[in-house]
């Protein structure tokens, strides 16, 4: 079924809008389409300039992440079929992120985050071809590598969302995804993870509000298995004393 | 051909000023979401504050807390270590003195079930969204200008969350011996009504314990090689099933806690006579 659908879309300041605004269009669309089909159809008919990042259209290469109606999402996998035909859907940029232009967002301090990690360390001796592991002891960082870096995480986590200051401070859920794939890696050797997720990556600033998981595209289970384990690893090493009693008494590390 | 935004809900307000700055998107409104999402904190709130409510008022009453005919003692008196406790109440002797009034009896357990629960990963999330509004709702900006999570006192405390749970599960060998205790009549085995909730709840706040996030970890995922370890990988697999569940339990405990003390409550004032099965 085609109709004409009320769409707001942000512009940049230099568009049609001398600081930046909701921009006002009616669009058609057709069945089965998604939000990012319907943005393209604005390029091509009515706003040439308008500026989108997409790549895969499959929800798997994490390019084209925005806000449709307030919610942090793909526009690749956000279906029309989900809203009224009456509904007016408003399209924005990552709101944690600064504007490029339009919906692009500069998605950089995701990048200098992940640089700051320490890179898989294998036990000293092992080359690469000859590592081995169980399934078991690995199945549980292998659901971290489902991550395809859409940064909606990190965009709708309140911690840098709603306070810009804390940016330096804080690495935000994919990267603490990142800390416990490598923390409960069976090959990774290094044991100061731990201490880094709390000292480097502002793990304690995290209060488990579950933002992340709940905009995950992948389904990942960010809060539950990777930020609250790795804080009850670091309560492990810093916070209690049973533990680090045993660990002196055992010579354990 | 700029439409005005509609902020979605109550309440109102902008965003933070900090949110505004570095180049982001100049969106004044505080969130762009339509949908209700003023709903589930509404609600966590009036559920949490009612059932807090019930808890003050029914803990500082010091009365029908025990059903001697039936050995029904509620689980917000046990254990009843205090002079002031009925005898039959007190299953592990009364070594304190006399409560003056409004004291809760079962003083020695609460500070610490309630410790189990402040900390408690699932309620941390609803009281934080509720009552800190910190954030109200994804995508919805918080009220507060500074923000430093767990990383200061008194919030850096609720790293201490695993020792009250090791406290809640002695409280609970303690819950459970109350409600196998009290299918012990005169006349040996007895059943009523009032022994089913008690176990109900029992079972329910087990299973609430277990599968607690630090359980969890203790149990097996602390362990780097679970191959190692084959009897706590399995724990671990069982427990994480439990913990999937563990918001819907917290709610569930909170319900038997108070359904089991108030009928309790009413049995004991003589309000309400309990259905009997066996003697």
């Amino acid at each position: 079924m085609t109709y004409k659908a009320e769409f707001r879309v942000w512009r940049s300041a230099g568009a049609n809008t001398s600081d930046g605004a909701l921009v006002d269009y009616t669009v058609e669309v057709n069945e089965g389409e998604v939000v990012l089909d319907i943005i393209h159809r604005l390029q091509a008919t009515q706003a040439g300039d308008l500026a989108v990042r997409w790549n895969c259209k499959a929800g798997k290469c994490g390019s084209c992440s925005a806000e449709v109606n307030g919610k942090p999402r793909l526009l690749c996998m956000t279906r029309m079929s989900t809203f009224g035909e009456d509904e007016v859907i408003t399209v924005t940029p990552l709101r944690a992120f600064p504007v490029i232009r339009d919906l692009v967002t500069d998605v950089s301090y995701n990048y200098t985050k992940a640089r700051q990690i320490p890179a898989f360390t294998p036990p000293a001796g092992v080359a690469p071809g000859e590592y081995r592991m169980q399934q078991i002891d690995v199945e549980r960082s292998q659901e971290f590598r489902k991550c395809i870096e859409c940064f909606l995480c990190q965009n709708t986590c309140h911690v840098v969302r709603d306070h810009e200051e804390n940016k330096p401070a804080f690495a935000g859920p994919r990267f603490f995804i990142r800390a416990a794939e490598l923390d409960m890696h069976p090959l990774d050797a290094r044991e100061d993870r731990k201490d880094f997720a709390q000292r480097e990556q502002g793990m304690g600033m995290c209060n488990i509000t579950k933002c992340c998981t709940e905009v995950c595209p992948e389904h990942i289970k960010i809060t539950d298995n990777a930020i609250i384990p790795m804080k009850e690893r670091v309560v492990d090493t810093k916070y209690d004393p049973l533990v680090w009693l045993g660990s002196k008494i055992f010579r354990r590390s | 051909m700029t439409a005005p935004a509609a902020t979605a809900g109550p309440p109102g307000g902008t965003e933070s000023s900090a949110a505004r700055s570095a180049g982001r998107a100049g969106i004044r409104e505080r969130t762009l979401r339509t949908d209700r999402w003023w709903i589930p904190p509404l609600v966590t709130a009036v559920g949490l504050a009612a059932w807090v409510l019930y808890a003050l008022v029914r803990t500082a009453m010091q009365k029908y807390y025990w059903v001697d005919k039936y050995g029904y003692l509620t689980p917000f008196y046990s254990p009843c270590l205090t002079q002031s406790c009925v005898e039959g109440a007190a299953h592990f002797g009364r070594p304190l003195p006399k409560f003056p009034p409004l004291v809760p009896f079962g003083i020695v357990a609460l500070p610490f079930l309630l410790g189990f629960r402040l900390t408690c990963y699932y309620y941390r999330k609803a009281y934080y969204r509720a009552f800190w509004l910190s954030p109200p709702a994804c995508a919805v900006a918080e009220p507060h200008a500074k923000y430093t999570g767990e990383t200061r006192f008194p919030l850096i405390l609720q790293n201490i969350h695993r020792y009250f749970f090791y406290a809640a599960a002695i409280i609970s060998v303690i819950n459970t011996y109350d409600a196998i205790e009290a299918l012990h009549g005169a006349q040996g085995f007895r059943l009523g009504l009032g022994n089913l909730i008690l176990i109900g709840n029992v079972i329910a706040l087990w299973a609430y314990t277990i599968s607690c996030h630090s359980c969890r970890h203790i149990a097996g995922g602390r362990l780097k090689h679970f191959s190692k370890h084959p009897v706590r990988y399995w724990m671990w697999t069982q427990i994480s099933k439990l913990n999937a569940r563990h918001m819907q339990l917290a709610w569930l405990t909170l319900g038997t806690l108070a359904f089991t003390d108030a009928y309790i409550a009413l049995v004991a004032s003589g309000t309400l006579s309990d259905l009997r099965f066996i003697h």
